[in-house]
């Protein structure tokens, strides 16, 4: 076995076996420590992968769209002809390490504070089961194994959030009952979401005969009427996880009901897992059916912009008002997407990354907004610079980065966005980028209320009782984000360039 | 080398600035005051600033010839986005502009921000914060000047816009601080809308972002068209244009210093310094000029109008910024940007100046407002001789600086308006030259009430005993003054007028013509001090008729019109606010309602469907029997159809 195989199985294996020996230690801190350990051990392996032969220059025509730098591919199930085929490029590999890092700092998040619910061992060895799930996800390179490890999300997930999660609404049901209400309709949507994938999943397999991707993207050997089902059901499916207005309704209830690494977790990286796989399988395995959808998922896309922006102006909860961003955020990505460009696709790559790092480091100070003062109301909080003037400053940089601010990350996905959406051209397009522009200076718009309601102004009673200082997990777990988002900024290459060469190879199957 | 001064220029304020951030924002006790983290953030602050001075002097000492340097940041398919610099003797001349003005209030601040006797104990003014944003504030706009890439220049032009929001933001004593800083950063961003789009466009038409590369591009004559008004619209949100000047006005609740920032060199200056850069495009593009025009001459007069009937000394300025921000974009309507230029420097002197004077005004008397000041001409004699030189600039008096550059306007857009030389069709001249005529003499009016307003009379507080400010704040203005009385008689030096004509010598357009002259001496200087001095009489002898009223009053009812701008503000709000707001709440109900609700609406009738059909099965035994029969008898009614038809 060689190197690039042996890492690929270990950056599963690692946390999945993690996941069973903090399960299996009986004390509490000790098994907290252990997953940690194992988390940092796994984002290490994650960086590995990157390491190797990345020959991407020697392109010639007739070689595949899917060129993976390590590929593993073993027979799994001989009778049913399915195999254990992983592999990691430059589309996978941000994401991939992305996934890895946000768990790990939830994991050392957790080794300081356990939220209420339950033992911290149960949550640490839960994170480490999404985890192993969405980083299959991303590795996997062939369609029914995409399928399996993006089921295996799921559940754990719903019991993060139903066991550990919940906060009371004032005048509705209670904070637990209010959190397993959450954890059931993200479970129940996403599963609907799940039925189409496995329709649309078993549509290719029986129509092209193979389940491998690396064979299958470029719509080989598919009519076009089964590209055209084949997107209809996979995009359907993975517009439910990313969230795609009109299909987002169960995110909202989900971050708001989660604890806060279940929170970065879910918008962190669990979303990425519907737009990841919207590029690598419904465009790839479907392009005719990718150009025969375009301008609906751009409409679609452009309007969620839009209505989360809309909605997050009239938001008076500061989780809700976070996760409904994700839904404007989410739609620049998807208005890359659906372009079917090489700068759309680079802008929906640095847009997931970019996503995952600000509304990351924002759920976690929102968390720790409402930790401190007990409540997420914006109508009671209010001064938070006056009594804690680094936290306010920290809050104030994740709003500024998530309002797109060029110079930190957001920004790149969504000017590219806007950029692609133009470069297509035509009417249709041109309007699609003036008004994606115009939900920036909406999303603007919102992130400032939300500075100038919880930061500025006298402090509140709630916000007035707010101690200072920061521990030291809270600043090791935020300052890798705040870096990151400082980083990929400045540096945009750190992200696209690693994906230059397989986007290049996607967008010449697309023609 | 000169490449290599181009990234300190802004690297060093960046660095400052995030150094400055590392610092803890508050004392930590009750100590306060002079903790070792307010002394370490002046050291940063004053460093950082002084030393991009020192570099911007020694890349207009050292270059020659335009430079070009920068490596690729980004390399999209077909699209190329350059990490550069783009380096000429404007650019250099900016440079040193601004780094002037970021030092003078770096060490104004100093001396600004400083708990008084008279404070409470509680005031703290989060020092450390606040000088690492000016660096900050400092290096976007030094990268807004040296960019040699559109996308860069957005980076630095967007920076700049929340530095400025946090630093408006900044006094937590003031409840109309975060609005005002809320609405600064909403409405350039409006205009922002625009200005990434126009960049979209001219970036995807010439396949780089690279701002040579974008020149030397042959463009669409509709998409060129398209992008120049589309990057109107980011100016206008930058340097206050109307319709997107309304927030610069409530900008004023910033610390005086920032004011000072805002509307001398940085963030104003900037949208007219991007036209200047950008000025081929413009030039091929007489539509987007002749909008600039009209969109100039409005702004120019209704900036003057509106600050003839304020009571707060820097609203006052503040409204003299947007008109004279008019002249500028003025002068670039009519296909003049060294003349544009020469404006944006001197009144970055000028304005830097007489914002810094009324800063130790405020100081002193403890209040913006004239009404309640008077006579201080004789216990602020520095402060009093400083705002005299910066008014007389501000209105045009022979000889000091704003003389020489608003004659440099006024005389292009006469020609422009007499023999149709500029690119823009005649009657964009004709507007301008109008206008600007029209401007000076109630310029003059304004500038005259100000200085009598404040400085003569009787002192209308008996109880305060106003001095001179200390050093620190004294000095900044004192040197201000120097460039603001005599940076005018620069453009007879040809190595000064060189360095502004550099853009313009680019043109394609005027091969036939000699160099623009900055200066115009001739006949045509009358009339502008003719108006001058008509504006500058009436304010006297409306104030000469009584001291202790108002000059303003002889405005009638057009007062509180005037005081308001215009209303334009209520304007905004009725119709972007107001609706913009209820379509979110309308927004929110509907996702509530409609797409959640036929989320859980389906969720419920399922649940009451199951029911429904869990009660069915719960039947009594005859009905149970009765269904099981029938069932058998379907059953069998099938097989038999199915039976005859095969």
């Amino acid at each position: 076995m060689r190197f690039g195989e042996f890492l690929l199985l270990a950056v599963l294996a690692v946390p999945a076996v993690g996941a069973v020996a903090v399960a299996a230690i009986p004390r509490d801190r000790a098994a907290r420590l252990v997953g940690t350990v194992v988390a940092g051990l796994t984002l290490l392996l994650a960086a590995l992968l990157a390491t190797g032969d990345r020959s991407w220059t020697t392109w010639a025509a007739g070689t595949p769209a899917v060129r993976p730098w390590h590929r593993l591919d073993l027979p799994w199930v001989p009778g049913l002809d399915l195999r254990f085929h992983l592999g990691v490029d430059g589309i996978s590999w941000p994401l991939v390490v992305l996934t890895a890092l946000l768990t790990l700092l939830c994991c050392g998040y957790t080794l300081w504070r356990v939220p209420p619910g339950g033992s911290g061992r149960a949550l640490v060895a839960l994170l480490l089961v999404v985890e192993v799930g969405i980083l299959g996800t991303f590795l996997a390179l062939d369609l029914v194994l995409f399928f399996l490890f993006f089921e295996v999300v799921l559940l754990p997930m719903y019991a993060i959030i139903a066991g550990w999660g919940g906060s009371a609404v004032p005048g509705g049901p209670s904070a637990r009952d209010a959190a397993r209400a959450a954890a059931r309709k993200f479970a129940l949507y996403t599963l609907f979401g799940s039925v189409l994938l496995l329709v649309g999943v078993y549509v290719v397999v029986a129509a092209a005969g193979t389940a491998d991707l690396v064979a299958l993207t470029g719509g080989a050997g598919l009519s076009r009427g089964t590209q055209l089902a084949a997107f209809v059901l996979l995009g359907l499916a993975f517009a439910v996880k990313s969230p795609l207005w009109p299909l987002h309704s169960w995110l909202p209830d989900a971050h708001t009901q989660a604890p806060t690494v279940g929170s970065v977790v879910l918008a962190g990286v669990l979303l990425k897992m519907g737009t990841y796989g919207l590029i690598r399988v419904a465009v790839g395995v479907a392009p005719e059916g990718a150009r025969w959808a375009a301008p609906v998922l751009g409409a679609l896309a452009v309007t969620a912009i839009l209505v989360g922006s809309l909605v997050c102006l009239a938001q008076t909860e500061l989780k809700r008002l976070i996760a409904y961003s994700s839904v404007g955020h989410m739609g620049f990505v998807l208005l890359g997407i659906a372009t079917l460009t090489a700068t759309g696709l680079q802008a929906a790559l640095i847009g997931n990354v970019a996503h995952g790092v600000i509304t990351g480091l924002l759920f976690f100070l929102a968390g720790a907004v409402k930790d401190r003062t007990g409540t997420g109301s914006l109508a009671e909080l209010s001064g938070l610079r006056e009594t804690a003037p680094r936290l306010a400053g920290l809050l104030a940089f994740a709003a500024i980065a998530s309002l797109g601010l060029p110079g930190l990350a957001g920004f790149w996905g969504e000017a590219l966005a806007v950029v692609a959406a133009v470069q297509v051209g035509g009417a249709f397009w041109t309007t699609l980028a003036v008004l994606a522009a115009l939900g920036g200076a909406l999303t603007a718009a919102y992130l400032l209320r939300l500075l100038r309601r919880v930061t500025h102004g006298r402090p509140s009673p709630a916000v007035g009782r707010v101690a200072p200082g920061l521990a030291g997990a809270e600043l090791t777990a935020w300052a890798p984000l705040v870096l990151l988002a400082l980083a990929i900024g400045l540096a945009p290459t750190l992200v696209l360039g690693v994906a230059d060469a397989p986007v290049a190879a996607l967008v010449e199957v697309l023609r | 080398m000169t490449g290599l001064l181009g990234v300190l220029l802004p690297a060093v304020p960046l660095v400052a600035g995030l150094a400055g951030l590392l610092l803890p924002p508050a004392p930590r006790g009750a100590a306060g005051g002079e903790g070792p983290a307010r002394r370490a953030a002046v050291a940063l602050g004053v460093t950082g600033a002084a030393g991009a001075l020192a570099v911007a002097v020694a890349l207009l000492v050292t270059l020659d010839t335009p430079t070009e340097a920068g490596t690729t940041w980004l390399d999209l398919a077909g699209l190329r986005i350059t990490l550069g610099v783009r380096l000429d003797g404007a650019a250099a001349l900016v440079a040193v502009a601004v780094a002037a003005v970021a030092l003078a209030v770096q060490v104004y601040s100093v001396g600004y921000l400083r708990r008084g006797p008279h404070d409470d104990l509680d005031v703290d003014h989060r020092y450390p914060p606040y000088a690492a944003q000016i660096s900050l504030f400092t290096a976007a706009m030094l990268t807004v000047v040296v960019a040699g890439d559109l996308i860069l220049l957005l980076v630095g032009w967007e920076v700049m816009g929340i530095c400025s929001y946090l630093l408006i933001a900044h006094d937590r004593r003031l409840p109309e601080a975060p609005a005002a800083a809320t609405k600064a950063f909403l409405v350039t961003r409006v205009g922002d809308v625009g200005f990434l789009l126009g960049i979209a466009l001219l970036g995807v038409s010439a396949g780089s972002f690279r701002i040579a590369d974008v020149l030397a591009h042959d463009h669409a004559t509709g998409t060129l068209t398209a992008a120049c008004l589309l990057l109107l619209a980011g100016v206008a949100g930058k340097s206050a244009q109307f319709p997107l000047h309304t927030w610069l006005p409530d900008a004023m609740a910033g610390p005086t210093p920032i004011s000072a920032l805002i509307h001398a060199a940085t963030m104003v200056a900037a949208g007219v310094y991007a036209v200047t850069r950008l000025f081929p495009l413009f030039v091929a593009a007489p539509v987007a000029l002749a909008v600039l025009g009209v969109m100039a001459a409005t702004t120019l007069l209704l900036g003057a109008f509106a600050a003839t009937a304020q009571d707060d000394l820097k609203r006052v300025l503040a409204w003299s910024t947007v008109s004279q921000i008019g002249y500028m974009t003025g002068a670039l309507a009519v296909g003049a940007p060294a003349a544009a230029l020469f404006h944006l420097l001197t009144h970055a002197a000028f304005k830097a100046l007489l914002f810094l004077a009324a800063g130790a005004v405020i100081h002193a008397v403890g209040t913006t407002l004239m009404s309640r000041m008077g006579g201080l001409r004789r216990s602020m004699p520095v402060t009093f001789w400083c705002t005299l030189v910066g008014l007389g600039a501000l209105a045009g008096l022979p000889p000091l600086s704003g003389f020489w550059s608003k004659d440099g306007v006024l005389a292009v857009a006469q020609t422009a308006a007499l023999d149709g030389t500029g690119p823009a069709p005649a009657w964009v001249g004709w507007l301008v030259w109008l206008a600007g005529l029209l401007g000076v003499a109630v310029t003059a009016w304004y500038a005259t009430r100000l200085l009598l307003r404040t400085f003569f009379g009787e002192l209308r507080e008996p109880l305060l005993h106003p001095h001179d400010p200390p050093a620190l704040l004294r000095w900044p203005v004192l040197l201000l003054a120097v460039p603001a009385a005599l940076l005018g008689l620069a453009a007879f030096l040809p190595a000064f007028a060189d360095r502004l004509a550099v853009p313009a010598a680019r043109l394609a357009v005027p091969a036939d013509g000699p160099a623009e002259e900055l200066v115009h001496l001739g006949p045509a200087l009358l009339l502008p001090t003719v108006l001058l001095l008509a504006g500058a009489g009436l304010a006297w002898a409306g104030w000469r008729r009584d001291p202790t009223e108002d000059p303003a009053r002889a405005l009638g009812p057009l007062r509180p019109v005037l005081a308001a701008g215009f209303r334009l503000d209520d304007v905004q709000h009725t119709l972007v606010v107001r609706p913009v707001r209820a379509l979110g709440r309308l927004a929110r109900t509907a996702d509530e309602t409609v797409v959640d609700g036929a989320v859980t609406g389906t969720g419920r009738a399922a649940r009451g469907l199951g029911g429904g059909l869990a009660a069915l099965h719960r039947a009594a035994l005859p009905r149970a029997a009765a269904g099981v029969l029938a069932g058998a008898l379907l059953i069998g009614l099938a097989a038999v159809l199915i039976g005859v038809t095969s």
